[in-house]
C-alpha cells in the first residue's frame, strides 16, 4: 500500500507528463497544418510532370537507346531500397509500420535471391531495421538538421542515388515512405522510381503531338534525374505529413491514458486518506473507552 | 491581342502564378522563344534566364534557373527548377544562385578533367546566370 506522500507525489508526475503530451499534440497539429500545406503546394508540379514524362516515355519508351533510367539496366539483380522515415519518435506506429514494410519487402526480395542494399533516411528507421538488415546498409541521410523541408533536401538524396545508379551499383530503385491519407491514418507505401514506372504516371492524352527542343532524347536525359528528386521530394512531403498526423493522434491517446490515470490515482489517494482517517478515530474512541 | 492562354508557373515547391497572358517569353535552352495563343504543341528545356509573362493583368518577370516548358495551344506550363518573381529577386538570393553554380562547376572541373562534356555545359549554365545578373542590374560580386 503506498503511502499518501507517494500517491500524491504519482499525481503530480503524471500531470505534468500530461500536460507535455498536450502541448506536443498542439504542436505537431500547428506542424501538420503546415506539412500538409507544404504537401498541397507541391502537388501541381508533380502531377504536371508526371503529365510530361508520360507523354515523352511513350514517344521514346520503346526505342532501344531509351535512357537506362527510363528502360532500366535490362535485369533486376540488385534492389536499392530508400527508406525513408521520421527524425524523431513518439509518433505511434509511424517509424514502426515503414520499418516493417521495408523489412518484409527484404525478405521477399532475398527470398528470391536478389541483393537488396538499403539507404535509410531518417534516424528512426535505420534503428528500427538495423538489427535485422544491418549488413545491407550501404548509406544515410541524415536530415535531422533540417528545418523546412526544401526541394534542394530531394535533390541531394536523388543525387545520391543518381550516382549509385550510374556507378552500377543496383538495378531497381523504391523508395518507402508513408502516404498521408487523414489524420488517423497514414499507408505505408512502396513506389518504385528507377527504372521510371510509367505506368504510374496516369493517361496518356495521345491526341495532340509535341515538337521537342531539343530532342526527345535529351529532354528524356534531362528530365529522368530530375524524376527521381520529384518523386523522393513528393515521397518526403507525404511524410512530413504522415509524421505528424501520426504523433498528433499518439499524443492526443497519451494525453487522454493520463487523464484516466490522474482519475484513478485520485480516487485510490482519496480512499487512503479516509483509511487514515478512520484508523485514527478508531484509535481515540477506542483509547476514551478504555479510560 | 484577343486570345490569351493559360499561363502556369510552378516549382516543385508552389504554384507561383496561374493567370491567363497575351504572350509568354520562355528563355528556352535553344533559344528563346514567345508562345502565344494556339502555338503549336512543344516542349523545350529552359535555361537560366528571365520568363517574361505580359497578359490582360498586366506584365510580369521571373527569373528562373532551369526547369522546362510545354506548350499547347491553349496553355503554357513553366515547371522551374526555381523561380524567383523579379521584384522579389534579391542580391543575396541572385548571389546564392550564382555561387551554387560557381561550385558545381568547380565540383565539375575537379571530377571530369579529360571530358569538356560536363564542364562546358556548366560554364555555359554559370554565364547564363550572370547574364541574368547584368540583366537585372545585379552582379555576382
Amino acid at each position: 500500500m503506498p503511502s499518501l506522500k507517494d500517491l500524491k507525489n504519482r499525481i503530480g508526475s503524471v500531470k505534468s507528463t500530461r500536460k507535455i503530451t498536450k502541448a506536443m499534440q498542439m504542436v505537431a497539429a500547428a506542424k501538420l497544418r503546415r506539412a500538409q500545406d507544404a504537401a498541397e503546394q507541391a502537388r501541381p508540379y508533380t502531377e504536371r510532370f508526371n503529365a510530361v514524362m508520360s507523354k515523352l516515355a511513350a514517344s521514346v519508351g520503346d526505342a532501344a537507346n531509351a535512357p537506362r533510367l527510363l528502360a532500366g539496366t535490362g535485369e533486376d539483380k540488385v534492389h536499392l531500397l530508400v527508406v525513408m522515415t521520421a527524425e524523431r519518435g513518439l509518433c505511434g506506429g509511424f517509424n514502426a509500420n515503414i520499418a516493417k514494410l521495408a523489412k518484409t519487402h527484404a525478405a521477399e526480395l532475398l527470398a528470391k535471391g536478389k541483393t537488396v542494399k538499403i539507404l535509410t533516411v531518417g534516424k528512426k528507421g535505420r534503428d528500427a531495421i538495423k538489427r535485422d538488415l544491418g549488413q545491407y546498409f550501404v548509406g544515410h541521410v541524415d536530415l535531422s538538421e533540417v528545418k523546412r523541408l526544401g526541394y534542394a533536401d530531394a535533390q541531394g538524396i536523388a543525387t545520391e542515388v543518381l550516382k549509385r545508379f550510374d556507378g552500377g551499383e543496383f538495378d531497381v530503385a523504391k523508395i518507402f515512405f508513408s502516404r498521408f491519407e487523414n489524420v488517423v491514418s497514414q499507408v505505408p507505401t512502396i513506389q518504385q522510381v528507377i527504372p521510371f514506372d510509367v505506368s504510374e504516371a496516369g493517361e496518356v492524352d495521345t491526341d495532340s503531338f509535341y515538337d521537342y527542343e531539343p530532342d526527345e532524347q535529351a529532354i528524356l536525359a534531362d528530365l529522368l534525374p530530375r524524376g527521381v528528386a520529384t518523386a523522393i521530394f513528393a515521397a518526403l512531403l507525404e511524410n512530413g505529413a504522415s509524421e505528424q498526423g501520426a504523433r498528433m493522434s499518439a499524443m492526443d491517446n497519451a494525453t487522454r491514458n493520463a487523464g484516466e490515470m490522474i482519475d484513478k490515482l485520485t480516487i485510490e489517494y482519496n480512499r487512503s486518506r479516509q483509511a487514515v482517517i478512520t484508523n485514527e478515530l478508531i484509535e481515540i474512541i477506542s483509547g476514551a473507552e478504555a479510560l | 491581342m484577343a486570345e490569351t492562354v493559360q499561363f502556369d508557373l510552378v516549382s516543385p515547391e508552389r504554384l507561383l502564378a496561374s493567370v491567363a497572358a497575351h504572350e509568354v517569353s520562355i528563355p528556352g535552352a535553344e533559344g528563346d522563344l514567345t508562345a502565344m495563343a494556339d502555338h503549336a504543341p512543344l516542349i523545350t528545356t529552359l535555361r537560366p534566364g528571365i520568363l517574361r509573362v505580359s497578359g490582360p493583368s498586366g506584365e510580369k518577370e521571373y527569373v528562373v534557373t532551369g526547369g522546362f516548358a510545354e506548350i499547347s495551344g491553349k496553355s503554357v506550363s513553366v515547371l522551374a527548377e526555381q523561380a524567383v518573381a523579379r521584384e522579389d529577386m534579391t542580391r543575396e538570393t541572385y548571389k546564392a544562385m550564382v555561387d551554387a553554380a560557381t561550385d558545381k562547376l568547380a565540383h565539375a572541373q575537379e571530377k571530369f578533367v579529360n571530358e569538356p562534356g560536363p564542364v562546358d555545359e556548366l560554364a555555359k549554365l554559370l554565364a547564363d546566370m550572370v547574364a541574368v545578373g547584368d540583366h537585372i542590374g545585379l552582379s555576382a560580386n
